[in-house]
């Protein structure tokens, strides 16, 4: 493996400032990802960041990489076509909880099964904030929201638990709030090889009045000061309930296994789009033969 | 032109594709030219599977009007189409187990009753006893012989497809062809003439085997796909050469992630393709706009079957041209286009992976079910894999002292250099959001009128090229015909006929196929059809979307149409004796024919579990309560022949009013 050149973090500053709120916990991300990438050393025509819609999936217009912002929804599956294009590629998908526990959890799923070799970062503020303040997939019951003014009846989804019995290979949870955790974190996915899912305590400082800055504060603590293994699938399943007066941050659980991409017959000859074009006319003449 | 049908019938799981496909490519060995449509149901096995082959000593455009040899392969088959075979014809069936009622046939039609047992005692003994499936290879071996096509290439065939099996099974099944191809020789003569073989050998191609070698000559690198009928084929086409041919397929989850996988794949500089059926196409709409205003070249396969919803899962229809036109908010250029042949889905999957490239836009191919899945013999020379490949404008290299770079600059012709993710200093972002020539968005805090326009026009410019360098259609037939028959798609074979047909009876006929539908040759097709004397729309909807579209884009409207929708193909007769009906002046008739009522009459028998009756007799009645004419049909039971039970069927609302069992069973 080729050694790591670090590359400074300021390479990686936007055409354009975030537009997002003041004080908003995706800016914290932005920083997070932004310094993973200058740690890993990625160039940014190599990075390609991947987001969907939502007020984090604005995230990729603020990066100096390429990027592609998607539908609302699809972020997954459009990072997954570009991977495979361009294995070179290191990809990184960001957006919200909404986007991606929401609408694009079926696409999320199976990304995860396929071990596919990309890292997601979750921007959780369990809250629709773009939509300016509707239930979301990990809106805790009772929230009062826009849309559940009784209170939200729905129990939340849990993304690590989720993702543990899908099949990613790296789970982590981090907070804004812990900015230079959170980078560590990113960086640890981006070199992880396998599906990377950091689910990321992101707060939405207008929409979302429960879960705020200090209540994350209070409550979050370090894996990694415990000394936890993430390796034991039991324990770190036992881990991702944990939820309450403490909440854990940092990797839960990390598995070296196969890759999609190793299994791939079709990348035996490099990524996709460094082939070449031409069809091998012996070939092709023999698949015509194979009809008469 | 000499020409025989035969027609293939039984139930799913009874191989009867693989007795076709002997024929066939024994055909396409020898030099003559098939055309061959199965007729299937939704269903792994049971139901009933029509096979009809057309072999012909000129190039044949559809499976045509005729039967020559039905070859039943169960008794249902026998009462369903032992009254279609010509005069001179043959209906072959193992006699050991099905039987054939010669009031059932038309005079002059030779009832082959083939005692299966005997016939095959001698390979019996060699070989063992047979598999139900075998025997299809018998009644092969007799259409070999009716068919007048002899047993060599039969035989090489046979050998060929068995090769990985071994000696013995080859040995067996040659054996089988030839007691068929003996015991038709001792009791028939040969249906045709002597053949003028040429010899020249030509593959037996669907059109979804055509889209995906087209693929593959363009240069496709991607392929993603879910499961549905009737493009699936195109997916097992793609996995079973992947190892080859080196294209990443990818079968996903649900259509979303289909498309969406492709356009990543595109943005990221693979060509890439999917295809999918109405209803996952249905799915995949909105990211359809996405490729749109992110100028992203992908192509996207919709091959229609019937609708709407699940609708008709293994029929053919031409009912999506709407949802495909409509296809995703807001507007944006993209390429609609529908092959009409087999050939044509060929050249036209090449060409319109470098028009994707170029126009930077996706492209949405049309097919049907007819074209994607029928089997033809095609000439060789169509599959050529020396295409040209063209990317269109890309930049590999770009210097910071060159300034940044716009990957959605406003140009002349619309088309902006693209840079590939990887290039150095051209980073930019693919976004859904509408852009600015550096892709940053104007949607959100600072919404630039100017800006929308710019690029609103900068997008749409693309189009007017792309029109320059596509082909207009043009008129087959006589310039100065009477008639002018409007198809599209794989309707064009069918119409092609039906206009030689109407033609040869005196009626002066051309016709017009449009293939491409967006952007549209609204001035030449308003020229051509602005001095046609008649004009009718030909089309397998309930609908006439074409009709509809052309007068959209020309003001033109057709003078009248004619439509099918009942889950089958037109054949040449069916157009021709409407276009005579039109001509006459006469109304189309909706009512419930006889050979309908009998269709209900099976399907209530079906549906209920009656399987031990089988319609009979159909008389029209008048005066029986139930406010129209009835149909009266008669069933009777199959093993007695006495009258079983009755059944009402209203002419003209095809309404089952009553049924009633007038024996014990």
């Amino acid at each position: 493996m080729a050694t790591v050149i670090e590359l400074p973090v300021e390479i990686f500053k936007g055409p354009v400032d975030p537009d997002w709120c003041p004080g908003c916990g995706d800016f914290g991300v932005l920083k997070g990802v932004q310094q993973a990438a200058a740690k890993c050393g990625i160039k940014p025509e190599n990075l390609l960041v991947v987001s969907g819609i939502g007020c984090s999936s604005n995230l990729p217009g603020f990066i100096h990489a390429y990027g592609i912002h998607s539908l609302h929804g699809r972020a997954v599956p459009v990072a997954t076509g570009a991977h495979l294009a361009n294995t070179d590629l290191k990809v990184v998908i960001t957006g919200g909880d909404g986007d991606g526990y929401g609408i694009g959890v079926g696409h999320l799923l199976h990304a995860m099964r396929r071990n596919l070799d990309v890292t997601y970062v979750v921007m959780d503020n369990q809250i629709y904030g773009l939509t300016t303040g509707q239930t979301s997939p990990t809106t805790t019951l009772g929230h009062k929201t826009k849309s559940t003014p009784q209170g939200n009846l729905e129990s939340p989804l849990n993304p690590l638990a989720l993702a543990l019995t899908a099949g990613a290979t790296y789970i982590a949870r981090g907070f804004s709030g812990e900015q230079k955790h959170l980078a560590d974190i990113i960086a640890g996915a981006i070199e992880h090889k396998g599906f990377s899912l950091v689910d990321v305590f992101s707060p939405c400082v207008t929409y979302n009045k429960i879960n705020t800055y200090p209540f994350f504060k209070e409550r979050v603590y370090k894996l990694e000061d415990e000394g936890w293994d993430p390796t034991d699938f039991h324990k770190s399943m036992e881990k991702a309930f944990e939820w309450g007066d403490k909440i854990p941050l940092g990797v839960i659980y990390k598995a070296d296994m196969p890759t999609y991409e190793d299994g791939e017959l079709a990348f035996k000859k490099g990524p996709l789009v460094k082939q070449s074009l031409k069809a091998d006319k012996k070939m092709f003449d023999s698949f015509i033969e194979e009809m008469i | 032109m000499q020409e025989v049908t035969i027609g293939i019938a039984g139930a799913a799981g009874d191989g009867l594709d693989k007795s076709g496909d002997t024929l066939a490519r024994s055909c396409g060995r020898l030099g003559l030219h098939v055309y061959a449509y199965n007729s299937y149901q939704s269903i792994i096995r049971g139901g009933h599977i029509w096979l009809r082959v057309r072999i012909g000593e000129n190039k044949v455009y559809s499976h045509g009007d005729k039967l020559n040899v039905l070859v039943a392969l169960n008794q249902d088959s026998i009462e369903r189409h032992a009254g279609e075979v010509e005069e001179g014809g043959v209906v072959i069936f193992n006699s050991d187990k099905i039987k054939c009622d010669p009031a059932l046939v038309r005079p002059g039609v030779k009832i082959l009753a083939l005692p299966m047992a005997k016939v095959t005692e001698d390979v019996v003994k060699e070989h063992g006893p047979l598999q139900a499936i075998m025997q299809n290879t018998v009644a092969v071996g007799a259409v070999c012989f009716l068919s007048n096509i002899g047993l060599e290439e039969p035989t090489s065939v046979l050998t060929d497809t068995f090769a990985h099996k071994g000696q013995k099974v080859i040995d067996l099944n040659v054996g089988l062809l030839k007691a068929g191809y003996e015991f038709a020789k001792a009791n028939c003569q040969t249906l045709t003439k002597e053949w003028q073989f040429s010899h020249k050998k030509r593959p037996f191609v669907t059109g979804n085997e055509a889209i995906a070698l087209g693929a593959y000559a363009a240069g496709c690198k991607f392929y993603s796909a879910y499961p549905m009928t009737p493009a699936s084929t195109i997916l097992h086409w793609m996995a079973s050469h992947a190892a080859k041919t080196g294209i990443c397929v990818k079968q996903c989850e649900d259509e979303l992630s289909v498309i969406n996988m492709a356009i990543g794949a595109g943005i990221a500089g693979a060509r890439s393709m999917c295809a999918t059926a109405g209803g996952g196409f249905a799915l995949m709409t909105e990211a359809v706009g996405m490729a749109g205003i992110m100028e992203v070249p992908v192509v996207v396969v919709e091959v229609q079957r019937g609708g709407p919803s699940t609708g008709l899962p293994t029929k053919t229809e031409q009912a999506d041209l709407f949802q495909v036109y409509g296809a995703s908010q807001g507007e944006f250029p993209r390429l609609i286009v529908a092959p009409k042949s087999i050939a044509d889905a060929y050249e036209t999957t090449v060409d319109v992976f470098n028009l994707a490239d170029k126009y930077q836009l996706p492209v949405l191919l049309m097919s049907d079910l007819l074209l994607s899945e029928h089997p033809e013999t095609v000439d060789p020379e169509v599959f050529n894999s020396d295409v040209k490949i063209d990317r269109g404008e890309v930049v590999t290299e770009w210097k910071e002292d060159q300034g940044k770079f716009k990957r959605f600059k406003f140009t002349e012709s619309g088309i902006s250099p693209r840079a590939l993710p990887g290039t150095a200093n051209c980073n930019y972002v693919s976004a859904t959001d509408d852009h600015d020539e550096e892709s940053i968005l104007i949607s959100d805090m600072y919404t630039s009128p100017g800006t929308r326009r710019m690029i609103m026009e900068k997008r749409n410019r693309k189009i007017e090229n792309l029109l320059k360098e596509l082909p207009a259609p043009a008129l087959e037939g006589p310039k100065d015909a009477d008639l002018t028959l409007v198809c599209w798609g794989s309707t064009w074979g069918v119409v092609k006929e039906a206009v030689e047909l109407l033609n040869a009876q005196g009626i002066k006929t051309n016709m017009l196929n449009i293939k491409y539908i967006a952007p549209f040759h609204a001035k030449e097709v308003s020229e051509i059809l602005g001095k046609a004397k008649k004009k009718i729309s030909v089309e397998v909807n309930y609908t006439s979307q074409m009709a509809r579209h052309i007068k959209a884009e020309t003001g033109i409207s057709m003078d009248a149409h004619i439509n099918r929708y009942d889950g089958e193909p037109m054949e040449p007769a069916f157009v021709a004796e409407h276009v005579k009906r039109i001509l006459a002046g006469k109304a189309l008739s909706l009512e419930c024919t006889e050979e309908e009522a009998k269709d209900i009459g099976y399907h209530y028998l079906r549906t209920h579990a009656l399987e031990k009756l089988r319609p009979s007799k159909l008389t029209k009645e008048s005066g029986n309560g139930f406010g129209e004419q009835v149909w009266n049909i008669e069933f009777t039971e199959r093993a007695t022949g006495k009258t079983g039970a009755r059944m009402l069927v209203g002419v003209s609302t095809g309404s089952t009013h009553s049924f009633e069992k007038l024996a014990s069973e």
